[in-house]
């Protein structure tokens, strides 16, 4: 029997037509399909309901809208283009500096009502808003420590390479001793007799730790034998800087009054990000510790860093910061600008990481317990590497809230980027109605390529890391 | 002497001993090193000759502020007022360009996050160069922008641009709005909003208990709305009108010198405040649209469908289900941007907008040179300010917690 007469039999009545093949596939409707449908999803779906009186108002209002904006951002996005680019002075041959972005009424050659960029300006004071007063001669040290330090980030940041642990190492470690001395120029004297009583402490430390190691040393000696082992290779290390920063390497000292535009920003923004890391972590684990003493110290401290704004911070860096010290002890300004900038963001790094903490399940702590760690080897190994994946775009974001911050520095008088651009308006010889704006323009590019660029990175590496937690 | 041995160990071995040991240890370094601290600051005042204490803030101040609402409040004159004075003038020149950027960085937030998620690419594509470009610039550039590159080119003293005719002008020296001259009859009209309020919330009230009762709403935005408007403008036209708008005057004859806006007519807002505020909102309503955005993202979208299959409208799910779930998500960080946008008041420092920072760290610090109190003073206010925001976070976070279970 076919399927034709079962069917047939089991309704009573003979059935006119029975499909044998799969209907032919139609073409989505043009309302979904192809650049039609992309504009109707887009834009037309929003505008484009006219079943009440209500509705239609409403799509009427988002039409006008639409064309409002769409009018507002194409004149904006061509009055950037035409400032930057199409109408702007290029270059000034005749070496007559102002005058060369002048209009007509103001005594120069440009037509009437010209307005856009004056880039000559902004050539002219190149070197100085990227450099400072850096010696002219000396640039290659400031363009050299760029160099190895870029390489070094971008080696960590490429997953395929290899030893990204090492060089990430090095990056932390090695790199701000090569570049403070590329940039001061190092040769602050060498004691021989401190760096060898580092060196024979250290040395006699980390003996000791091995010995703890190897079970030589009992009772109540091997918990120090442990602290001794890691206070060692501190020792070590701490020898090792004051010999490099101590050599003399033949460079010409160079004053951090000298230091200014980017170099300023990218020192103090790199110097707040690397310090205030392990500062931020220690204090969040003091905030969640159940010693009483050092909870209510953490808790003290980022509550009131916190609470203040970094100007008054700076301020008080500058002003209060050297009554403190004793008598003849005297910071650079710079210095005493890292040191608010970096307890500054340490308290905001310590809440991302208490938040990475607490959202580390309960089980992990347990677990931790139970195999027998202590507490320092259960934060190292388990709790830490899980909470600070956890919060990377955290960290990240507070990492381009500091860069941005470094931007305040030019408040205490330290010519930051945007300092260093601020002070070049002043200069009468480019003197033209178009110099700030072409100015800020130029620092606020710079400052945008960066935080974006960070934003996107920590953006990736979120969803890098969510894909994991995806069930 | 193996007993001693295994009592030394046990010791060292418990945590708990060693947990507070390790404390007392904190403790006393922490001491010692402010006492260090307190030694060499006190060595150093002695050696620059200088003492302890807030004798300052009696003496009067010699130096000029520029017109803000904080000078008009305390009367402020030079060689009359004291230091004092010029703190509070501080504080109420940060907390009016907080509140008024407050208001308006919510207002364009909230606008900028809703359009973020609108359907319509026009409108996303606007809302995300918005965020994108305004929240990777630093604010202080953005204030000078502001300032340096706009305010200050506009046109000169004698010169203005027109916003409403004869109504509201702005030239370099800032801008002009009408003032409102209120009369001492205004107080009833004051009176009679207070009033109207309180006969809408009785009205909203038995309108709940009806809509419990019997399942019929009152149209509680109307009623509200008429009475709100209809009962002080009752009161407002009986008393007489006693409000009047004073016009700012602009002259363009005469003598050179007394050409452009004439003084006490109208009400002038000086470009620093203008800038500051115009920065200050503009840069945080960029941090608040993703706020909002991520907020209303946060409510399941099972709520909505939740919501229309129980016949409730796309409007009223908005505001009865959505909404409230998204405010919860949306306002401790909320809080915290306000927070912020308080403390960024303090840049102000680097335009000479008389704040806080600027007038009593900046000008007042330099006359009087008492470093540690002023700063001390001045990180009080900010850091009062930041804790009872806090305190209201906690009391509003264990108000809206979800109960689990």
């Amino acid at each position: 029997m076919t399927k034709e007469t079962q069917r047939q039999s089991e309704a009573g009545v003979p059935v006119a037509f029975v499909r044998r093949e799969d209907a032919p596939l139609l073409p989505p409707p043009p309302s979904q399909a192809g650049l039609v449908g992309w504009l109707y999803k887009n834009i037309f779906a929003s505008m484009s309901d006219f079943g009440s009186i209500g509705a239609a108002v409403k799509s009427v209002l988002m039409a006008g809208l639409t064309v409002i904006l769409l009018y507002f951002l194409a004149t904006q996005f061509y009055g950037l283009l035409d400032f930057a680019l199409f109408s702007a002075v290029w270059s000034d041959p005749d070496g007559v500096k102002r005058e060369a972005c002048w209009t007509v009424e103001q005594g120069g050659a440009l037509p009437a009502g010209w307005h856009a960029a004056c880039w000559p300006y902004i050539a002219a004071k190149a070197k100085f808003i990227f450099y400072g007063a850096y010696p002219e001669d000396q640039l290659w040290r400031v363009n050299f420590a760029y160099v190895v330090g870029a390489v070094m980030l971008v080696w960590v940041m490429i997953e395929r390479l290899p030893y990204r642990k090492p060089v990430g190492l090095l990056l932390l470690t090695a790199y701000p001793v090569l570049a403070t001395v590329l940039l001061t120029g190092g040769g602050f004297g060498l004691s021989a007799t401190t760096v060898g009583i580092y060196t024979i402490l250290g040395l006699a430390a980390i003996t000791f730790g091995r010995l703890g190691k190897l079970g030589r040393i009992t009772g109540p000696l091997a918990d120090l034998a442990q602290i001794a082992g890691v206070a060692g290779w501190v020792l070590i290390f701490l020898a090792a800087i004051l010999v490099l920063v101590g050599v003399d390497f033949n460079l010409p000292a160079v004053d951090t009054r000298d230091w200014g535009g980017l170099l300023i920003t990218l020192v103090v923004a790199i110097t707040g990000i690397v310090a205030s890391l392990p500062l931020g972590i220690v204090l969040a684990l003091g905030r969640r510790s159940e010693m009483p003493v050092a909870r209510f110290l953490s808790t003290v401290f980022i509550e009131f860093w916190r609470g203040v704004p970094l100007i008054t911070v700076l301020f008080m860096a500058s002003v209060m910061l050297p009554l403190f010290m004793p008598e003849g002890v005297n910071f650079d300004m710079l210095l005493r600008a890292l040191i608010g900038v970096t307890l500054f963001s340490a308290a905001y790094m310590a809440e991302v990481v208490r938040g990475g903490l607490q959202a580390i399940d309960k089980g992990q702590y347990e677990g931790a317990d139970a195999v027998g760690l202590s507490y320092w080897q259960s934060m190292r190994l388990v709790i830490l590497p899980q909470a600070l994946t956890h919060v990377i775009p955290g960290i990240v974001n507070t990492f381009i809230g500091l860069f941005k911050d470094t931007a305040l520095v030019s408040i205490v008088g330290i010519f930051d980027l945007l300092g260093a651009a601020q002070s070049t308006l002043a200069d009468p010889a480019w003197s033209t109605p178009v110099q700030g704006i072409t100015g800020y323009l130029v620092v606020g590019m710079l400052f945008f390529i960066f935080c974006f660029g960070m934003s996107r990175y920590s953006m990736y590496m979120e969803r890098k890391l969510s894909r994991g937690h995806k069930r | 002497m193996a007993g001693k041995t295994r009592t030394v160990t046990t010791f060292f071995n418990d945590s708990q001993y060693r947990g507070i040991l390790f404390q007392i240890l904190l403790a006393v370094g922490l001491v010692l090193f402010g006492k260090w601290l307190m030694d060499n600051t006190l060595q150093n005042l002695a050696n620059q000759g200088k003492s302890l204490g807030f004798d300052f803030l009696t003496s009067t101040a010699g130096f000029q502020i520029i017109p803000t609402l904080g000078t008009w409040l305390f009367d402020y004159e030079v060689g009359v007022s004291t230091y004092l004075d010029v703190y509070f003038i501080g504080i109420v020149n940060t907390f009016v360009v907080a509140i008024l950027g407050i208001v308006a960085a919510t207002v364009l937030g909230f606008t900028i996050g809703i359009m973020r998620l609108s359907d319509n690419l026009v409108f996303r594509g606007f809302a995300t160069i918005y965020i994108e470009l305004l929240r990777n610039i630093p604010l202080l550039l953005q204030l000078f922008f502001w300032y340096f590159a706009v305010l200050r080119a506009m046109p000169g003293k004698r010169d203005r641009i027109e916003l409403i005719d004869g109504v509201i002008g702005l030239n370099i020296t800032g801008l002009y709005l009408p003032a409102p001259m209120a009369d001492a009859d205004f107080i009833y009209s004051v009176f009679a909003v207070l009033v109207a309020l309180g006969i809408t919330l009785a009205v909203r009230r038995y309108a709940i208990k009806r809509q419990a009762d019997t399942g019929q709403a009152l149209p509680m935005f109307w009623i509200g709305l008429g009475i709100m408007t209809i009962l002080p403008m009752i009161v407002f036209y009986a008393s007489g009108s006693p409000l009047e708008w004073s016009l700012p005057e602009f002259k363009d004859t005469g003598p050179k010198l007394r050409q452009g806006y004439q003084d006490g007519a109208g009400m002038l807002l000086v470009p620093e405040m203008l800038s500051v505020w115009l920065a200050l909102s503009l840069y945080t309503a960029a941090f608040i649209a993703e706020i909002v955005r991520a907020g209303i993202l946060a409510v399941n979208r099972g709520q909505t469908e939740a919501s229309y299959a129980l016949g409730l409208r796309p409007n009223i799910t908005l505001r009865l289900v959505i909404i409230p779930q998204a405010m919860r998500v949306i306002i401790p960080p909320l809080t915290s941007q306000y927070l912020n946008l308080t403390k960024n008041s303090s840049l102000a420092v680097a335009i000479a907008y008389p704040e806080l920072v600027s007038v009593f760290a900046g000008t007042a610090l330099n006359q009087v040179g008492k470093e540690i109190e002023m700063i001390f003073m001045m990180m009080m206010v900010y850091l009062t300010f930041s804790l009872l925001t806090a305190a209201f976070m906690n009391w509003f976070n264990s108000r809206v917690k979800l109960v689990e279970r």
